[in-house]
This record gives C-alpha cells, structure tokens and sequence, in this order.
C-alpha cells in the first residue's frame, strides 16, 4: 500500500470519529441549562472539527512532486530584491548572492528608501537599483506590493525570482525551478522559507515545517499552493495578464458608479438653482450621463465613452464660470474632500466609498461645484487611474498579504502553481517576541482582509476544491475565538460547576477520546515525523493576536479604519528585559487556569465535587497551560548568533 | 524583433506601427514612442495594429500607458485594425472593453 493511501485511510477514519463526535455533541450532550458557555463550546469544538476536514482534504492529495526537467537555457529571468529600511550589509549580502545564481539573469535592487549609497554600491557591482519614480509621489505607495509592480514596468524578462531582503539564494535557485514552467500555463513556483537564526527549540515558531511541508504540498495537489511573497519564481505574462484584466474589468465597474452618482449630484443640484440658463446646462450634463451609462449598456468602450463624456463636461464648466464666487469657494472644498474619498490609501482600489459618496450627493451644490464634483469622480476612476501611481497594479494591492490575494487571482483565471519542495533559500527570521508578534498579526490581519474582500467560497473560475485550499487557511486564524472558550470552559467548571457537557461520561469519552488520538496520528503520517508541537502551541497562543488581527480587519475592509501596518522589523532592538506586557492576556489566562485547579481540587476535597469531573478538567487545563506556555519561552528568549552564513 | 514606426497623419494625429511581436521585451519601445510623441506636442495618437503579428499582456500594459500619457495630455489613444490574434488577446483580458477598436486609421479620430 502506498504511502498516499495510508494517509486516505488515516484521513477517512478521523473524519468519520469527528463527525460521530461532533454530531453527538449537537444532538445529545449540550447542557442547555447553562447554554451562554454550553454553545460558545460546542460551537468552538465544531470550528475544531471543520479545521480537521480541511487538514484532512488538504491531505488527499499530498503527493512530492518528480524532479521538474532541467531549464531551457536562454530563458530571461529578472531577480528581483525587494527591500525598504533593511541594513545595508543584510541587502548587500543577499545582493550578492543574488547575482552569483548560475542560471543568466539580471539582479536587481528594488529599494523602497531609495537610499544613494545602495545605488552607489549595486553600481559598482553589476546590479541594477530601481526607485519609485516621480508617479508615486503622494499617490497610495502599497507597500512591497506597489515596490514590485513599479519594478515590472522598468524590466522585460519573462520570469521574476521574487527574494526578500533577508532570503540568501543558492546559486542553484533557478535551475531547479525553471524546468516547471516547460507547462505553458504554469504561473508560479514556490519553494520554503527556511530560518538560519532559529535554534532547534524554535521558541518564537519561526519555522514552518507544517506549512512548507504537507499544507503547501496537499494545496499543489489540488493546483492550489500559495505564494508566499518570497523565494518564488513568477511567469511575468501571468502577472501581466492579471493586471491587465483586473484593470479592464474594475474600470467598467468604476466608471458606471461614478456615472450613476455623477446623474445624482447634477439632479439634486439642479433643484436648488433658480437661474434657468444654469439648470438647462445642468439638465444637459445629466442627460450626458446617462447616455453614458447607456453606451456603456449597450457594448461601447469605456474610454471612448468617458473620454466624450469628459469633453461635454468641460464644455459645460467653461459656461458656468460665472457663477457665485463664494458658493464656488465653499464647494471646491467640499470636492476636496471628495477627492480623499474617491481614493482610499490603505485600499487603492479605484471604487468609490460608499458612505463618502452619499454625503457627497447630500450637499446642496452650487452649479459649478456640482459640475466640480462630477469631474472629481470621473478623475478618481479615470481611465488613467490618476489617483494611482501607473493604471496597472499586476500584484494585489487589496490585502497587506499581497501574495496569497494575488495567487487566488491567478489561480481564478486558470492559471496552475507548484510548490517545490527543496530549500533554495536561507533566510532570517525575527529574533525576539516583539517583532514576531508584529509579523504573525500582519500575516494574520492581510490573511483575514482576502477572506472579506474576496471570499475563496464564492470566487468564479476556482474548482470547489481549490476554494476549500484557500478557505482552510483563513480557517485556520479564526482560531482566536475557539480558544477562549476552550480556556474559559474549564475554569468554569472548576471554579464555579458549570458543565457545558450534559455529563463528563463514559459516552462521552468513547467518542472523544478516539477521535483526538486518530487526528494526532494523522498529523503523524501526514508530517512524517516533522515537529508539529510548535505550531499546534502557537495556534493556541497567540490567540489575543488572532482576535485583534480579526477585528482590525473586519474595521478596515468594512468600517475603513487603518491597520496600523508596519514593516516587519529584522533586526533585535536594544535589550529592555521580557516584554510580558505584550502577553498580558495569557499570563491572565494561565493564572485563571491554576488557580481555577486549585478551587477544583479543594472542591473534591470538600465532597462538593465529583472525582471523575474535576479529574477530566485538571487534564483539560494541563494542556492548556502546556500549549501556552511556550509564551512565557517566547517572551525570555533573547535571540541566537546567527550562524555563519553562505556567500557566494 | 519589433519594428515601431512613427508618422504623422493629415490631420495632426500621430500614427504607431509596430510591425511583428509587441511583447515584453518590445513594450517599453511603444510607451516610449508614444510619450515622445506627447512630448513634442502630438497627444492624438493611433496605434496601426494591423502589422503586429503577436501582442501579449505586455504589450496591451503598453498600451494602456499610452493611453494615460495621451489623456495626461489632454488628447487620447485609440487602437486600430487589429489583426485576429490581438482581437482575441484583448476580448480574453476584456480590454477590448475599455480601447473599443477601430476598422482603419482614418476612423479613429
């Protein structure tokens, strides 16, 4: 029996003891005398299960892909080096590894600080330095995504190896990842980010060994591995033809909404204006819109339509400049705000907001502000996209996880992906708690903002199974919450005798018991003995970085509130001992847990209690504690000597 | 290789022609042909399409930065005679849906 079937088995049989258990768990053991604590739990243990289903379809298709065929020679390949406030001597390095790659290509530094001494020094040494140029002055910047995107317009090689700052590449990188792209479709090849600072313990969770190993090699299986923003090579006609489109299509949408509030706020200004040669030229703009709108309707081109649609209009605000001098003053304001609405920095989508839109229709206009006003929201949609700094965006700019928003694109257009599973690729991960939660809340939060921006579930052109791939990972950080109550859960009974399972009973663990054990040995076969501990503590760990990643991101994509993103620090800051006040929630959380125990065991002692309940709950709660712990590890550790690195 | 030529019509309008493959390597040459157009005061630009053998994204990237230089500039960019591989590049993208195509370069303006 191949090794594949054996996990099929393991995986069929875990899901079968899930649902035996979770189904039981609906229908016959919910206390709902106490249903405040006895739903969130059951509620947390279904999320649970659901998390084991997608482990498991992740799994099915868990093949190690054969060697990809070597490379045909002359293929043009740009690397690309993207940095923003990194050491030099760190850019230096990976710099020059980066041009010692045996397969020909061009090096390139894209330096979002545009520092003069990079430039100078990549000069002196054969590689090229690219800047923003003039067009990204006070347009939306969009971080490492836009640092990219303006760096594909600058280069014509067919493929882009895409390294961070801080990723030393193996002289071999391309001609081990090449060979895949002899499939025509083949967008993209990921290989691991592997950590060269992290000791074996691993304390802050830097290494992946579940995610670059059995997650990543059971999504390709079903053509559905991320990129994962470095260490990957990227056909540039995919990412082209991705923006291109993108483009097509957000400007047709665009375009007909500014059209339909154009039509509103020229009919609203309309009925506050007494003078009739005004409102005449008012009524024939309206009348323009809606011609628009319907050329568009019926097939017409938008840039045919808008480009004559913009011409009546300045013909129309050369008639009124006439107008009330101090009405025009008020509005041009008013349009100035306008203006930041059409175009959120944190978004760059050029979609008009909402709720700005209604105020803005609200005012009451003076002609030449609503004619202003018109010609703001065409601008912000404009063909040109002159509210950004070029009309072509080939990454995402939707998330601050630029990679995976752009991956499910591509993937959405029929595009295929491989994950290589070799490393390539040695790398630098945070060295203290600080930084590690800063980069795990970021990774978390852009993960979250691709689920409510662009639900996996109910994108076009994404097999079903290529949806659960992506929904399995936005899944996964919604973890926050089931923590809580599988914290809060034990307290209660312990504490206070609350039992949110109608009876701690043999029924009970009959059906629990062998699901748990069936679940560990599928991460078992799956993960052929890779640590998975690390990841399954983490999980549960940062659940208060979960929690604020889920609801920063739910205020940004629906409420329009900032992240407060930052860039990942590299570097260990000056030392100022633990930093418990980071983890003050845990701490709180592992101080409830013993002391819970503790009115546990005194509560057996007492007789007030039963054995066999508070026994189950103490078990309960040294896992907790086991899984937390790792915090106050994490929270102690003062960073390792990075080891001697390659290069070249 | 990538031949772009450059004319100027009777009526003011600049006319590109790149005859053969408009791709990656060739579509800086077309944005570049177009804004030095634009610079020199002609921002009524057609590209002749009825040359061009192969256009890929790039080239249709190319093509929508002719078109914010030319609006930039107060004038305008429109596509001309485009032969059935472009046709069916820019349907597939749905670009054909912004740059409506035109059946020769007299029409285009």
């Amino acid at each position: 029996m191949s090794r594949l079937w054996l996990v099929r088995v393991v995986v069929v049989a875990s899901a079968l003891l899930a649902l035996n258990y979770i189904g039981w768990r609906w229908v016959a053991s919910v206390n709902w005398s106490v249903w405040w604590i006895a739903v969130p739990l059951v509620v947390a243990e279904t999320y649970s299960v659901i998390d084991s289903l997608l482990f498991g379809l992740t799994s099915w298709r868990a093949r190690r892909r054969p060697e990809p065929p070597p490379p045909v020679p002359d293929a043009a390949v740009d690397v690309f080096i993207a940095t923003y406030n990194e050491p030099l001597a760190l850019v230096q390095e990976t710099a020059r590894a980066a041009a010692a790659i045996r397969h020909p290509h061009r090096t390139w530094i894209l330096d979002d600080g545009s520092r003069p001494e990079l430039a100078a020094w990549a000069a002196q040494h054969g590689i090229g330095c690219i800047h923003r140029g003039a067009d990204w002055t006070d347009r939306p910047r969009h971080a490492k995504a836009g640092n990219i995107n303006n760096a594909l317009m600058q280069t014509d090689g067919e493929f882009i190896l895409i390294l961070d700052a801080d990723q030393v590449p193996d002289p071999e990188i391309l001609e081990r990842t090449l060979g895949y792209f002899e499939d025509e479709r083949m967008a993209l090849v990921q290989t691991p980010q592997y950590f060269v600072n992290v000791p074996d313990s691993d304390p802050l969770g830097s290494q992946a060994p579940l995610f670059y190993g059995p997650i990543q090699i059971g999504k390709d299986g079903w053509n559905a591995a991320f990129f994962c923003g470095s260490n990957a090579v990227i056909r540039r006609e995919a990412l082209m033809q991705l923006g291109v489109s993108r483009y097509a299509v957000e400007l047709q949408d665009s375009v007909r909404q500014a059209l339909r509030a154009s039509r509103r706020v020229v009919r609203r200004a309309r009925r506050t204006i007494d003078d009739p040669s005004l409102t005449e030229l008012l009524t024939t703009i309206e009348q323009d819109a809606a011609h628009a709108l319907r050329e568009l309707q019926g097939g017409a081109g938008v840039a045919d339509v808008t480009y004559e649609f913009g011409r009546r209009l300045r013909e129309a605000e050369r008639k009124v400049a006439r107008a009330d001098a101090e009405l025009i003053a008020a509005d041009l304001a008013a349009v100035g705000e306008l203006a930041g609405a059409a175009s959120d920095p944190a978004v760059g989508v050029p979609v008009l907001d909402p709720a700005a839109l209604a105020e803005v229709i609200d005012r009451d206009w003076s002609a030449v502000g609503a004619l202003a006003a018109v010609r703001e929201l065409l601008d912000a949609v404009d063909v040109t996209r002159g509210h950004e700094a070029q009309p072509i965006m080939p990454l995402a700019t939707i998330s601050v996880t630029e990679d995976m928003a752009t991956a499910m694109r591509l993937h959405a257009m029929g595009w295929r992906t491989a994950y290589h599973h070799e490393v390539l690729a040695h790398g630098l991960a945070p060295e203290d708690m600080p930084s590690m939660l800063t980069q795990r809340l970021r990774w978390a939060q852009g993960t979250v903002q691709v689920m409510l921006r662009e639900n996996p579930l109910t994108q076009r052109g994404l097999s079903l199974a290529q949806r659960l791939m992506y929904f399995a990972t936005m899944w996964s950080y919604l973890s926050g919450f089931a923590a809580v109550v599988y914290i809060t859960a034990p307290i209660l009974y312990l504490a206070f005798d609350v039992q949110p399972v109608t009876a701690y009973s043999l029924d009970f663990f009959a059906r629990l018991v062998p699901f748990l054990l069936v679940n560990q040995l599928l991460f078992l076969v799956v993960g052929r003995g890779i640590p998975t501990w690390r990841g399954q503590q983490y999980s549960l760990a940062l659940f208060p970085v979960w929690i604020a990643s889920f609801t920063t991101a739910f205020n940004n994509v629906f409420r329009d509130r900032p992240l407060d993103f930052a860039v990942t620090p590299k570097e260990v800051g000056p030392d100022a001992g633990p930093r418990w006040d980071l983890v003050r929630p845990q701490l709180v959380a592992m101080g409830a847990l013993l002391a819970a125990s503790v009115a546990g065991i005194v509560r057996v002692a007492l007789g007030d209690a039963s054995v066999f309940g508070v026994s189950f709950n103490i078990v309960w709660v040294l896992l907790d504690l086991a899984l937390l712990s790792v915090i106050v590890q994490a929270a102690r550790y003062r960073g390792s000597t990075p080891r001697e690195r390659q290069s070249a | 290789m990538t031949d772009i030529q450059v004319t100027h019509s009777d009526h003011g309008l600049g006319v590109v022609t790149p005859a053969g493959r408009l791709t990656m390597v060739s579509a800086r040459a077309l944005t570049e042909a177009v804004a030095s157009l634009v610079d020199q005061g002609t921002s009524r630009v057609v590209v002749d399409l009825g040359e061009t053998t192969f256009i890929d994204s790039s080239g249709l990237g190319a093509l929508v930065a002719g078109l914010k230089r030319c609006r930039q500039a107060g004038g305008d960019l429109r596509i001309a005679r485009p032969t059935a591989q472009v046709t069916a590049v820019l349907a597939m993208t749905n670009l054909d849906k912004v740059l409506t195509p035109r059946a020769s370069v007299d029409e285009a303006f």
